[in-house]
């Protein structure tokens, strides 16, 4: 990373109100230069919101926005020096393809624009559709003019609400590869709104988890899956079991914790809540982390792993791996997917089975938090 | 059988193809008898073919002063009421402010008003303030009625506008001016088209509220109005067909020239 | 690396964002508009209302003395001519319905590569002066004429006599020359709205319900005049507003049997100058006009006309 720091974004105790209802609740937030930073969440959660108050669209009820050391809180947005990808593009309808991507340059004083929109055409290859409409053109050729038409005047920040949104899968995979590339290339700061958990995890390399107005959890793609600090980030990035139990002992750097009638293991380093003898913790694993073996097989699992017992609720064969849904006695409704490396035939519907899995897995979350935080809202792939 | 079938399932294409027939059958008549050679003052019978009225087509006199006046009064009008009505427009889609309802039922109730009594409640207003009826007066009508119909076309036409492309023109260094200017008045263009085409010819074609306000300004509607009663020269016809086919042409021709700039483009 | 920390609650002191842009510029677009029509179409109105309770004469002036028997003489002299009004204006709006119906479904569904001209081919005779197109029904329904012959060997002039809208061979000159060109003249506005919701509708619909056993009656009757309803609200109240009010059609294709209300307003404002009886006779069509329209919005539930 540089230490130019003029494309830092910097928000300050920024928030945004409309009369009794809070979008934005006040925010720190540092984008560093240079980097790609998302802002996922569900629909309405203030992702766009922030988005547009770093644009300029939105004025802040309290706060600033810095662009490295300038203060940009007072400027519209027509002086700021931050471009945006709006979510269905918003190309003009009544200009073609070319003077959509000359807009910004002529608007700057800019006389002769022919040179540079032609080598910004070429880069997104859309150089033979310089003279189309908007309309004439496929939705990823909008989306790249789109990103051409901003990325021109070399902003310092290059926002992007949802622009990936209006793509179908397969384009949605190849555009992502796309933008990730051209960041690189050009080195800008870009930060992504999405509701795309996947997308926020494949383009970004750091990801700010946000629900109603609040940014949950930030860090790296990995971080944030592998050690997720709330159940909404543990529910919205993929999908997570959790257990109730009620703290029992440490053991060294491990706490040990009791559910049901048997013990779980559980990092001391990755558990977020407080472990304080006889307090209740939420444990939590993902479903891929999880070995299933028959119940007469029991014996065979190595010591030192977690293992709880139950009865196959029911199984779907999904190719790679097949899914299980385990009825336990701690936990109703247990996930577990299953590499399809060796099938075993006893693992159907209504076999008594125990599950196992290396405890450095497991992390701990604060019991007062709702189970189902982030599951309703989880992300339409 | 067939011959059945085929008139069930074609009964509404008839039937809209006879109504069509009632709309233009008055125009047909009109077209006709602008070759009409009358005998004695009025023009509603047939005699003899002449293309006498359509070589002298001023021949009338007052005639001409008066389709000069309601072209004056259709361009002015169209003027005011189509920059004062985009303006409207623009305030109710765009912007928040109090007594939006006040505001939305003073736009409806002109339209919803007989002309009649709108012409009437004017003249009071205008005689209790001892104001030249005239021109002016007239204008001043005409505007006023033609505001709400162009505030609705220009609105249905804002209103369908994504305000993200105005944030993208912003956001592409435009200020509020030019943001105007390159975007969005370009975007509302066919919408305030059709406002202002509406009440050009709104404003043409007035009768009522016009005779009420005119004091001795005879417009051309006017000057039909009293041909009626003190006979009807053939110029009439001449004038009502040549407006009609002008208007049919215009829109042809704006047609076949948006089709071709699509197929060029496509 | 990134960081993120709850900020602390605002202090109350903190500035506001010292930029506010656009408050003043809605009524800044506003003003002149609405100047207009309330100086020119507001004020009206209420000097109409103080006039219709004045009296006196032209020639020493008028006082308001809340002389509101002028109401009272104007509805008990001219009230066959306000029941006439809403007689025709009525009946020219249902036979508008009648007639535009098809003629909007037609270039809504049924016109294809056509739409474009049958909608000019509706839109242009507006361009023709309309009082030059009312004279053109005096040719049409002449005596004698070709018209008038038809609809006599088809003894449909008996059943408009023995309703009393013809007397004898004539049209002209009756109730029925009346209604005519005003459903004539007012039909386009009938017919535009219609098609503006006709053409909204999904062909689709159509089709879902073709597939879930409607006969084609059933699919109008069930689904298409439904949906056209916010189309069939706008048209008969464009079509019967202006109607009811107008002067022309009676004028010019009536006799003095068939004076309506804008008649009686007409004459006594430009030719009689009886200013109060003529106020409060237009007070009382805009006003019963108003409760009219009112009613109908309400009970056909369709309030998002503007």
């Amino acid at each position: 990373m540089t230490n130019d720091t003029s494309g830092d974004v910097r928000l300050s105790g920024i928030a945004k109100t409309y009369g009794s209802f809070t979008a934005v609740h006040p925010l720190d937030l540092t984008v560093p230069q240079g980097s790609f930073f998302a802002l996922l969440g569900a629909s309405g959660c203030g992702k766009t919101t922030t988005l547009r108050m770093i644009a300029g669209l939105e004025e802040p009820s309290a706060g600033t926005v810095h662009l490295g050391d300038q203060d940009v809180t007072a400027l519209p947005p027509y002086k700021r020096p931050v471009n945006t990808v709006f979510q269905s593009y918003a190309l003009f309808p009544h200009l073609d393809i070319f003077e959509n991507v000359a807009f910004g340059l002529r608007r700057r004083g800019i006389k002769s624009v022919k040179k540079q929109v032609g080598d910004m055409l070429d880069l997104v290859q859309l150089g033979e559709q310089a003279r189309k409409k908007p309309h004439q053109l496929s939705g990823g050729q909008q989306q790249r003019v789109a990103v051409a038409r901003a990325l021109i005047n070399h902003p310092k920040v290059l926002l992007l609400d949802e622009p990936l949104g209006a793509l179908d899968l397969k384009l949605r995979r190849q555009m992502q590869l796309e933008l990730k590339r051209i960041q690189t290339e050009v080195g800008i700061t870009f930060v992504h709104v999405t509701h795309d958990q996947e997308e926020a995890m494949t383009m970004a390399d750091t990801v700010a988890v946000m629900n109603a107005g609040r940014v949950e959890q930030l860090g790296s793609p990995t971080d944030l899956y592998e050690n997720p600090r709330t159940t909404f980030v543990a529910n919205f990035l993929g999908t997570s079991n959790f257990i109730e139990a009620e703290v029992d002992s440490k053991s060294g750097d491990d706490v040990v914790l009791k559910a049901g009638g048997g013990k779980l293991l559980l990092p001391g380093a990755r558990c977020s809540a407080p472990t304080t003898t006889g307090g209740k913790v939420l444990v939590g694993v993902r479903p891929e982390k999880i070995s299933l073996v028959p119940a007469e097989e029991a014996g065979e699992i190595p010591e030192g792993r977690n293992r709880i017992t139950g009865r196959i609720a029911d199984s779907s064969f999904i190719g790679v791996s097949t899914q299980y849904v385990v009825d336990s006695p701690v936990c109703p409704d247990f996930e577990v997917y299953a590499q399809n490396i060796d099938r075993d035939t006893r693992l159907v519907p209504g076999a008594e089975v125990v599950l196992h899995w290396n405890p450095a897995h497991t992390f701990g979350l604060d019991a007062s938090q709702d189970i189902d935080a982030g599951t309703e809202e989880e992300a339409v792939v | 059988m067939t011959v059945v079938n085929w008139l069930k399932r074609n009964l509404v294409v008839i039937a809209g193809l006879l109504t069509l027939s009632y709309l233009l059958l008055p125009n047909v008549i009109v077209t006709i008898f602008s070759f009409n050679n009358p005998k004695g003052r009025f023009n509603y019978e047939w005699q003899e073919f002449s293309t006498a009225a359509w070589k002298d087509p001023c021949g009338v006199s007052d005639m001409c002063g008066s389709l000069s006046v309601s072209l004056q009064l259709a361009f002015w009008a169209t003027i005011g009421a189509t920059l004062l009505g985009t303006m409207i427009a623009f305030a109710l889609v765009r912007y928040r402010f109090r007594a939006r309802g006040a505001v939305n039922s003073l736009i409806f109730l002109p339209m919803a008003m007989p002309e009649v009594v709108m012409a009437a409640s004017l003249l009071t207003l205008f005689l209790n303030l001892g104001a030249q009826l005239g021109f002016w007066t007239i204008l001043i009508a005409h505007i006023m009625f033609c505001l709400s119909f162009v505030v609705t076309a220009v609105k249905a036409r804002v209103m369908s506008m994504d305000p993200r492309l105005e944030q993208a023109a912003q956001d592409l260094y435009a200020g509020p001016v030019q943001t105007f200017i390159r975007v969005t008045l370009p975007i509302a263009a066919p919408g305030i088209a059709a406002g202002a085409l509406l009440a050009f010819a709104l404003s043409f074609d007035d009768f009522i509220i016009t005779n009420f306000n005119a004091g001795s300004t005879v417009t051309f509607p006017m000057f039909v109005w009293g041909s009626a009663q003190r006979g009807t020269p053939v110029q009439i016809n001449v004038i009502g067909t040549a407006m009609f086919v002008i208007a049919v042409l215009f829109v042809l021709a704006s047609m076949v020239i948006s089709n071709r700039r699509n197929k060029q483009k496509a | 690396m990134a960081t993120v920390t709850e900020a602390p609650p605002l202090a109350p002191e903190q500035p506001k964002p010292p930029r506010k842009r656009g408050r003043w510029t809605p009524y800044w677009l506003l003003l002149p508009g609405i100047l207009w029509l309330l100086i020119f179409f507001a004020m009206p109105m209420i000097y109409q209302a103080s006039t219709s309770v004045q009296t006196g004469s032209l020639e020493e002036g008028y006082k308001v003395t809340w002389h509101f028997a002028t109401y009272w003489d104007a509805l008990s002299e001219y009230y066959p001519q306000f029941l006439r009004s809403v007689l025709y204006a009525g009946s020219a709006t249902i036979l508008c319905l009648l007639l535009g119906y098809p003629l909007a479904y037609l270039i809504a569904f049924r016109a294809g590569r056509w739409r474009n001209l049958i909608m000019i081919l509706v839109i242009a005779p507006f361009f023709t002066s309309f009082l030059i197109r009312t004279l053109a029904w005096k040719t049409i329904l002449a005596d004698g004429g070709p018209v008038v012959g038809a609809l006599n060997t088809l003894h449909v002039l008996d059943v408009t006599t023995w309703l009393g809208m013809t007397e004898g061979d004539r049209v002209l000159a009756t109730p029925l020359a009346v209604v005519c060109g005003l459903t004539y003249n007012f039909l386009p506005f009938m017919v535009l709205p219609l098609y503006t919701s006709l053409e909204r509708i999904d062909p689709r619909l159509h089709e879902a319900a073709n597939d879930l056993y409607a006969k084609p009656t059933t699919v109008f009757r069930r689904v298409t005049f439904p949906l056209s309803m916010p189309g069939v609200v706008s048209g008969t109240l464009l079509t019967f507003i202006p109607a009811a009010g107008d002067y022309v059609n009676a004028d010019l294709l009536g006799s003095t049997d068939t004076r309506m209300v804008g008649n009686v307003i007409q004459t006594q404002f430009l030719r009689i100058l009886d200013y109060p009886t003529a106020a409060a006779l237009s007070f009382i069509l805009m006003a019963a006009i108003l409760v009219m329209v009112t009613v109908y919005i309400r009970r056909s539930g369709t309030e998002d006309l503007v």
